[in-house]
């Protein structure tokens, strides 16, 4: 675990963070994201983590940003013109993280964490088990959440349904009508 | 490679997406800056993990990865419904939903 490889994705991780939050086009602004994602898996990788770094190119990279960019895409009218990212308040913005980050900085420079090896790292192996035995309700639960979310998402952006039109005779019409149209 | 270092980074990371959760007025630009914000916390999750050996810390970022993916998906569901009612996804937009 070398010096050098943090410091260089550490280089890429910020620089690419500082794109998203600046980029004027939007799309420019999802695919540094992605760099951003990519950065964070080599970043796991170093960490003895090979496992999180691949899902972590899965999941982020091959679904997140390609979700963002349909979200772009969809909401956007693309007629030639730069989908642009308006931007306002910078300099109060900039204050403000500045802020932060120099008081998590200190923090962190006061009190150096002290941590200690309670175990070996843990390998893919112990992952799935760890996930499967100990962790197991929890990653029940969670599948539960995610399918919560799905149809929360769906339930969200579904048109609604046409009211159904009563005919005297009680039929719908909308159905009638359809059936004309399939046998004329 | 050091502890400190990958909380300073997790630090510098947070402190950039709050910057665009602040300047950004679209939709879709804050959900990027809410990703970093994110991420930030993953890499924590990760470097303690490391540090202190043992799969906690890995298991960690697991489940904060599904959960910030639903997040997602719930988040443009909401983006596209704005779209829909105003032509456009400035947040501000949104403001009638207090009422």
């Amino acid at each position: 675990m070398s010096a050098l490889g943090f410091a260089v994705v550490a280089m890429i991780i910020l620089g690419s963070a500082l794109f998203v939050v600046r980029a004027q086009n939007l799309i420019h602004a999802v695919l540094w994201l992605g760099v951003t994602l990519l950065g964070t898996a080599a970043l796991y990788a170093q960490l003895n983590a090979p496992f999180l770094a691949g899902v972590q190119v899965l999941t982020y990279v091959g679904g997140v940003v390609t979700l963002m960019i349909f979200g772009v895409m969809v909401t956007r009218r693309h007629e030639g013109i730069a989908a642009e990212a308006r931007s306002a308040g910078a300099d109060r913005a900039f204050v403000f993280a500045s802020a932060l980050f120099v008081v998590l900085a200190l923090v962190t420079w006061r009190n150096p964490p002290v941590i200690t090896a309670t175990a070996p790292i843990a390998t893919s192996a112990d992952l799935a088990r760890a996930l499967l035995e100990r962790y197991l309700i929890a990653f029940e639960v969670l599948s539960l959440l995610l399918l919560a979310a799905i149809v929360g998402a769906i339930v969200l952006v579904r048109r609604k349904d046409p009211e159904p039109v009563q005919t005297p005779a009680g039929e719908p019409a909308a159905l009638r009508a359809h059936a004309s149209e399939v046998t004329p | 490679m050091t502890l400190s270092l990958c909380i300073l980074l997790a630090s510098a990371l947070l402190a950039i997406g709050a910057y665009g959760v602040a300047t950004r007025k679209e939709a879709v630009p804050l959900l990027l800056s809410v990703e970093l914000m994110a991420n930030a916390a993953n890499i924590l999750f990760a470097s303690f993990g490391h540090f202190r050996g043992g799969p906690a810390g890995q298991i960690f970022v697991l489940f904060a990865l599904a959960i910030t993916v639903a997040e997602v998906a719930v988040g443009l569901a909401l983006v596209m419904l704005i779209y829909r009612r105003h032509g456009d996804t400035a947040l501000d937009l949104a403001s009638e939903a207090r009422q």
